[in-house]
């Protein structure tokens, strides 16, 4: 009975489909939009479509931009130094012309790795904590002030950098605070929102019953958290992380206050360094010539960088859904 | 150890990340507020900075500032709406709709410095624009560009989908959904959007630093230069010789943001309320 009358129903909803069709009304998929018109109202919807997907294309239109403008400034110094010569150069001296960004390059990674040991279970944790912990009141408070956490401008923690952690490194570690141990704490706190806000929108998305199971299994908060959340919302944190390396690799004002500026290998993390944000900061205003070139070439492993790090990103969501599909 | 122990430090230590994170925010905010306020006075925002160390105020930077920001605003709004209508409306999931989604988390990811370099190379010399206002808001547009387009292509998207059909029931056409129903539906969630990348604009360093130069000016003309409040601070910081008007500008700042991220606040819960 109820699949005859079942049968009966699709039958005259195909027969509908058949006869709008017919008409050109409704295509096979298609939403239920107006396909009767004018031709002069047909040509003013294609046109006002045509200039969307041109605004759209805009986006496209800013990447290709900064891959010729600053590519065609940057890219003869690979010819110059060599490829690895530029890379893998171990010294940076304008003056003599020698142009090797390892220092520098290093100089990025030690900042952003340890930016990274300090500021990823900070951000984790508050996520875990926003998401599962805390109550809608509290909540209301913590959120906001992470959202405004992201909102001030980097050269304000720069400068707080500068008068108040400083000194205390510095005292510490009997130099001046100036060097990667000053820019960890700084950055540390600057991608705290980055991935604060990913991670928790990971763990939110994880449906509540996952939660129920686990509980009613008499896990304990912190067993359902550890051995059902977290590996669950596995690759959204992670996506959220690399993110946050990408603000802390591109993050420039705030570093360039505390690290002291010096493009050389340091004895120790205590002592000043550089790093490639940095270093075209501070030679940018009299650079000229291969010098000025070498600049944008940094700038061009500056984005290659970031780029990679988006595509990595894309790469784990996609393989994600592919995992959900299973 | 007892399942119950681990849980109660797990949780201690969960409660502490949180409280660490807003605690951090707290004394950013009040450092800067204790040791600016004694600066602010009309006079410090009304005059113009003066002598060697920049004594006096600082209202030729907020000009510069509030200029750049309102320019960079009007060229990315029209734009990033538009977009973000053909991404949430009219695309079809393929190749070029993946190209403009990789193209946007591109944009947003790229760091600012590189941003400032091609608005240098493009901007300022390649299109002989020179250091400007105009050129430091159309590199500050293309940064704004991504967080303006996503925040409307996630409030269209919330717009529920009876709107549209109650529209084309109607006999309206697409466009006319779109600018009659959806677009207004979406609105608030669009402003609060705009009002956040403009809020990231406020606070820019790296780009408008080599877009709109650092002489200290009065801008009238898009094609005049001038410098950002931000960009005052940094040099004010790292002389170290004037720092009652590092401070005083650091809060001048520090306020401007807040008033953005709270009124966008304000608009989005007040959205919330009457729907």
């Amino acid at each position: 009975m109820t699949t005859e009358s079942q049968d009966m129903q699709e039958q005259a909803a195909e027969e509908d489909r058949a006869r709008l069709s017919e008409y050109g009304a409704l295509r096979k998929g298609q939403t239920g939009e107006l396909r009767l018109m004018s031709r002069s109202t047909y040509f003013r919807e294609a046109a006002l479509k045509n200039l969307f997907l041109l605004c759209a294309f805009v986006a496209v239109m800013g990447v290709l931009l900064i891959i010729a403008f600053v590519g065609v400034r940057g890219y003869p110094i690979f010819g110059l130094e060599g490829f690895f010569g530029f890379l893998a150069g171990r010294e940076w001296n304008p003056t003599d012309e020698i142009f090797g960004i390892l220092p520098l390059v290093y100089g990025s990674f030690v900042v952003m790795a340890g930016a990274l040991v300090i500021g990823t279970p900070l951000a984790v944790g508050t996520a875990i904590f926003l998401s599962e912990i805390a109550s809608p009141r509290i909540r209301s408070v913590v959120r906001p002030a992470v959202e405004l956490l992201a909102g001030i401008p980097s050269v304000i923690y720069g400068f707080f950098g500068l008068m108040i952690l400083r000194p205390i490194i510095g005292r510490l570690t009997d130099g001046l605070g100036f060097g990667a141990v000053t820019a960890w704490l700084i950055l540390a706190i600057m991608i705290v929102p980055t991935i604060a806000t990913l991670a928790e929108d990971a763990l939110r998305s994880i449906p509540n019953g996952i939660r129920e199971a686990s509980y009613a299994m008499g896990a304990t908060t912190w067993q359902t958290i550890r051995k059902v959340l977290v590996p669950a919302a596995g690759i959204g944190i992670i996506d959220a992380i690399i993110l946050g390396m990408g603000r802390a690799i591109g993050e420039t004002m705030a570093v360039l206050m505390v690290v002291g500026n010096a493009p050389i290998f340091p004895a120790s993390v205590s002592d000043p360094i550089a790093t490639l944000t940095t270093q075209i900061v501070m030679d940018m205003p009299y650079a000229a010539g291969d010098h000025r070139t070498a600049l944008f070439g940094m700038a061009i492993v500056l984005f290659v960088i970031s780029m990679f790090l988006v595509a990595m990103v894309r790469f784990l969501s996609r393989f994600q859904t592919r995992l959900d599909g299973r | 150890m007892d399942k119950r122990t681990a849980n109660a430090i797990a949780l201690g230590l969960l409660w502490a990340s949180a409280i660490v994170t807003v605690a951090v925010l707290f004394a950013v905010i009040v450092y800067v507020f204790i040791n600016g306020i004694g600066q602010l006075s009309l006079e410090f925002i009304f005059t113009w900075p003066h002598g060697v160390n920049a004594e006096g105020g600082v209202w030729p930077t907020i000009v510069s500032t509030l200029y750049v920001t309102l320019l960079a605003m009007l060229i990315v709004t029209p734009v990033a709406i538009l977009a973000a209508v053909y991404l949430a409306e009219y695309a079809v999931q393929g190749r070029l709709v993946g190209a403009i989604r990789f193209a946007a988390d591109s944009l947003a990811s790229v760091p600012s410095i590189v941003m400032g370099l091609f608005g240098l190379a493009l901007f300022v010399e390649g299109m002989g624009i020179g250091f400007s206002m105009l050129s430091a808001a159309m590199a500050l547009a293309f940064l704004m560009l991504p967080i303006v387009m996503r925040a409307t292509e996630e409030a269209i998207r919330s717009v529920p989908k009876y709107i549209r059909w109650g529209s084309y029931g109607l006999g309206a056409t697409k466009w006319q959904t779109v600018r009659r129903s959806v677009l207004p539906a979406a609105m608030p969630r669009i402003i609060t959007g705009i009002i956040l990348a403009t809020g990231r604009a406020v606070g820019e360093t790296a780009v408008v630093i080599y877009t709109m130069g650092q002489a200290i000016n009065l801008p009238l003309s898009p094609f005049d230069s001038g410098r950002p409040m931000t960009v005052h601070l940094y040099m004010l910081a790292m002389e170290g010789i004037n720092l009652p008007a590092a401070y005083g500008t650091a809060l001048l700042l520090m306020i401007m943001i807040l008033v953005f991220n709270l009124g966008a606040r304000y608009i989005l819960r007040r959205s919330k309320r009457r729907m």
